[in-house]
């Protein structure tokens, strides 16, 4: 069965009306986003489950997350978060210049936002390492003298942070298969719609990040 | 319904927009960000955590409306994030119902 | 068959079935490799139908140890895996996906006038999730199953020694295979409708598998994550539920019912969306309300978010929030006697014809009935405080559960088995299956009612000698309902081999899937139809079947 049976009468009675729109519209893209805005709610949603227990978290223990967040140092967070802020831009960048046909540039870009995915988790990486080393980790030495707020404060900053990181590491795996679709012009500039979805996945990553900072590293 | 897919069409060529915009909203969040971190330093209390919060809702505000290009989608989109909203938002205020009363 | 089939047309094209259409790959890959929305409903009904009598078999047993009091037959270790599994099973294999994944797949598409969903191949993505979900199921049970019910409540589920990892990783599986289920389903019925379906002219079963999809996506990541944590706390140690790390074990109960109450909802609201069509069809007359039937959907859907505290009035939780949450839990029932009384109106001065799936849909109203009733008594403060964890809410939840969206399941079955396999099933053995279904039904899940009002707790192996006559009245129902459900599967196996050929729209139908071959061929329709009218409009109903 091929994939052009997909297509519904409806699209192909609006794209025989407008005939100027052609073959390669063989294709839904609005549905194609939809189906990726649905799948971003779910990833809402999934870390939405970790936020409400950080909420009644640091509710019942505001004074312990206040001394476990001294641990943790505000600038490699606000690094983090500019790193990740520009790979944003960069993103949204490269479908402008996919749409001026700049292949090159669009390319750029992304290469630009591969980088910065990649200085986030080595940054991430001395972060972690810096705190498995002093014994802040679960079942670790310096984790086992502390208080119970400050355990499930690392609880949560680990498995947080982590499965953040995870989802920084799937975003540059659809963005470097979507370069290699684009180097092959099977991303077009009129046919960018998976280049964009790759994009708001970024920019989910993006916005939990702009959550998780304040919340983890801005605790004073 | 058939005009409605029909813009759904041509959306593409409706939001293309020049790189200056997107620069704009960066420097923008760049500077929320200073913002937030500047003002984590000041003793404010109670209301650290809330203007924390206004502050990355309105970043997120951002990044949604200019780079997940939500302002310029068919309000359908709106609506459901609004949904997603509502509910995630009534998922933490029943659970607190539990944590203040108890 | 109960009423005239309408002639074929002469000189109408040979259409080639979809069973009979020639893809690109040969045999069995032409069903594991293909993307047809049909195909994939129908692996999916078979795959279920095993899940489903190997779940049936662990509850058989469960019941016969419950014979006598005492050890029976099993160990109590051995009693606390079988009622794990056999919730785990049902719930996450059989009840949760049941209609949406069977009858939401071939079905949904053509009552839109769709050709297939939007994303097929995610479609595929789904099915092969939900096998890899059931496999490690399966597997959990030979490496040390777990004993924590399917619950897998803290902290007993971090501390037990029984293998909680693997059943929860596979839960998280299907979670995710449900996800992207729900995932093409809105975005199908956003998309995809033929030209002249506006929302309000779809058929109910189609809202009722919208506002389903709508929870599956909104809902599953909830409990997704919980999992992962359980996992993670298992085998890392992390502190995040764990008592003795400073965790709140109610947080837990907390996650995992903002989930699992709205998936009970996930359960029935694409099975009540059958009933709608079933009785329209056979009371020969549209149904009443079209309106606020389909907007109950969304309004069961919406509340079901707000009331998943009532599972947790003992646990410990604060004062303030049990009395809210039992307060929205009566809300439930508003829309859900909107639709109920609809029916009934619907039915009111129509030609009810009782064909078998009439008669599993009329059975369903009565044994829903009394499950809802009985949901009241358990969302009432005080009285839930006497019968929580007890036989009680058993009785309850699997009158809601198995004689809700169980005898639905049946029921889509009889009414679409002609459209899936092109032929029919013998009508009478059909109804007797049903009446003996039912009569067992009862006779295993009432008795549940009075012991649990008599203190009968659940998931012990054990009880008191008072308790034996009911006890031994479930046991002996539970075998003459196995017996209907066996009647009722052989009687389709062989309608399946032996049946007449089914014409294309055996019952006077009205909705789309009735105006195709049966079985429907490769892409459903030679030309997407343009409706014009609304889904259970009866007026030119032959000319509209004829026109094929």
């Amino acid at each position: 069965m091929s994939q052009n049976s997909d297509l519904t009468l409806h699209q192909q009675h609006v794209h025989e009306a407008h005939a100027h729109v052609g073959e390669h519209t063989h294709r839904d893209d609005v549905g194609s986003k939809m189906g990726m805005w649905l799948f971003l709610f779910t990833e809402v949603l999934l870390f939405g489950g970790m936020f409400i227990l950080y909420a009644s978290y640091r509710f019942m223990y505001s004074d312990a997350f206040k001394v476990a967040a001294e641990h943790l140092d505000t600038y490699v967070g606000a690094i983090n978060t500019i790193i990740l802020l520009a790979s944003s831009c960069a993103v949204v960048l490269a479908i402008v210049s996919l749409q001026k046909k700049n292949k090159r540039l669009c390319l750029g870009f992304l290469w630009f936002t591969l980088a910065c995915g990649a200085a986030f988790m080595v940054n991430k990486y001395f972060e972690w390492g810096h705190k498995i080393e002093i014994g802040i980790y679960p079942k670790g030495p310096a984790l086992a003298e502390m208080s119970e707020g400050e355990v499930l404060f690392f609880g949560l900053y680990y498995v947080m942070t982590g499965l953040h990181g995870l989802h920084i590491i799937i975003g540059m795996i659809f963005i470097g298969v979507i370069m290699a679709m684009i180097q092959k012009n099977k991303i077009t500039h009129d046919n960018f719609q998976k280049l964009e979805n790759s994009g708001l996945y970024w920019h989910l990553v993006d916005v939990i990040w702009i959550f998780l900072f304040p919340l983890f590293y801005l605790i004073h | 319904m058939d005009s409605e897919k029909e813009k759904a069409i041509h959306e593409h060529e409706s939001h293309s927009h020049e790189y200056g915009v997107y620069i704009l909203v960066f420097f923008g969040l760049l500077a929320l960000t200073a913002i937030t971190v500047s003002i984590a330093g000041l003793n404010l209390g109670s209301l650290t955590l809330t203007v924390a919060l206004v502050i990355a809702t309105i970043k997120t505000c951002l990044v949604a409306n200019y780079f997940m290009h939500v302002k310029f989608d068919s309000p359908i989109f709106k609506v459901f994030i609004a949904v997603c909203i509502v509910i995630f938002a009534t998922m933490i205020g029943l659970t607190f119902f539990d944590l203040i009363f108890r | 068959m109960a009423n005239g089939s309408i002639a074929v047309p002469a000189g109408r094209e040979e259409v080639v079935d979809f069973y009979k259409h020639e893809s690109k790959h040969k045999g069995i890959m032409s069903w594991l490799l293909t993307v047809d929305h049909k195909r994939i409903g129908l692996m999916y009904l078979v795959v279920m139908i095993g899940f489903f009598l190997t779940a049936m078999t662990l509850g058989f047993f469960m019941r016969l140890e419950m014979l006598t009091p005492g050890q029976t037959l099993m160990k109590p270790q051995t009693y606390n895996t079988l009622f794990t599994l056999h919730g785990v099973i049902m719930v996450f294999l059989f009840i949760i996906p049941g209609v949406p994944a069977v009858f939401g797949n071939f079905i949904m598409p053509i009552q839109i006038g769709a050709k297939d969903v939007i994303f097929p191949r995610l479609n595929l993505l789904s099915w092969y999730l939900y096998i890899f979900g059931g496999i490690l199921a399966l597997i959990s049970i030979f490496t040390g199953a777990a004993d924590t019910g399917w619950t897998f409540y803290v902290p007993y589920s971090i501390r037990t020694t029984t293998n909680v990892s693997l059943t929860v990783f596979a839960a998280f599986v299907l979670g995710f295979s449900s996800i992207l289920t729900g995932l093409n389903f809105v975005t199908t019925i956003h998309r995809m409708r033929a030209p002249g379906m506006t929302f309000f002219k779809m058929p109910l079963f189609v809202w009722g598998i919208y506002a389903t999809a709508w929870i599956q996506i909104l809902a599953t990541p909830v409990v997704g994550i919980t999992l992962v944590l359980v996992i993670l706390e298992r085998t890392l140690g992390i502190g995040v539920f764990d008592p003795a790390l400073g965790g709140d074990p109610i947080l837990y109960q907390h996650l995992f019912w903002i989930y699992s109450h709205p998936a009970v909802y996930i359960m029935i609201l694409p099975a009540m969306g059958v009933v709608s069509d079933i009785i329209a069809t056979f009371s020969k007359k549209p149904i009443f309300g079209y309106t606020p039937i389909a907007m109950s959907s969304l309004a069961i859907a919406l509340v079901g978010y707000l009331v998943w505290g009532h599972h947790m009035f003992t646990s410990g939780m604060s004062d303030t929030s049990r009395v809210i949450f039992s307060l929205l839990t009566f809300l439930v029932a508003i829309p859900t006697g909107v639709k109920v009384f609809n029916w009934v109106a619907s039915l009111y001065r129509g030609s009810i014809e009782i064909t078998a799936p009439m008669l599993y849909t009329l059975c369903f109203i009565f044994v829903f009935s009394i499950g809802g009733l009985t949901g009241l008594v358990l969302g009432t403060l005080n009285t839930d405080i006497h019968l929580t964890d007890t036989y009680f809410v058993v009785a309850h939840f699997h009158y809601v559960m198995f004689g809700g969206m169980g005898l639905l399941f049946f029921a889509s079955l009889h009414y679409w088995f002609p459209k899936m396999f092109g032929r029919m099933y013998n009508e009478k053995i059909a109804k007797l299956a049903c009446i003996i279904f039912v009569i067992g039904f009862n006779g295993l899940y009432f008795p549940m009612f009075i012991m649990g009002y008599l203190g009968m707790p659940r998931r012990y192996y054990d009880y008191l000698p008072e308790f034996q006559t009911y006890h031994v009245i479930a046991t002996v129902s539970s075998w003459i309902m196995i017996s209907g459900i066996l009647l009722m599967l052989a009687n389709l196996l062989r309608g399946l081999r032996h049946g007449s050929t089914a014409p294309e729209n055996p019952w006077d139908a009205t909705t789309l899937e009735w105006t195709v071959p049966s079985p429907p061929p490769m892409e459903n329709f030679d030309e997407i139809p343009v409706v014009t009218k609304g889904p259970y409009d009866r007026e030119g109903l032959k000319e509209a079947s004829l026109k094929h």
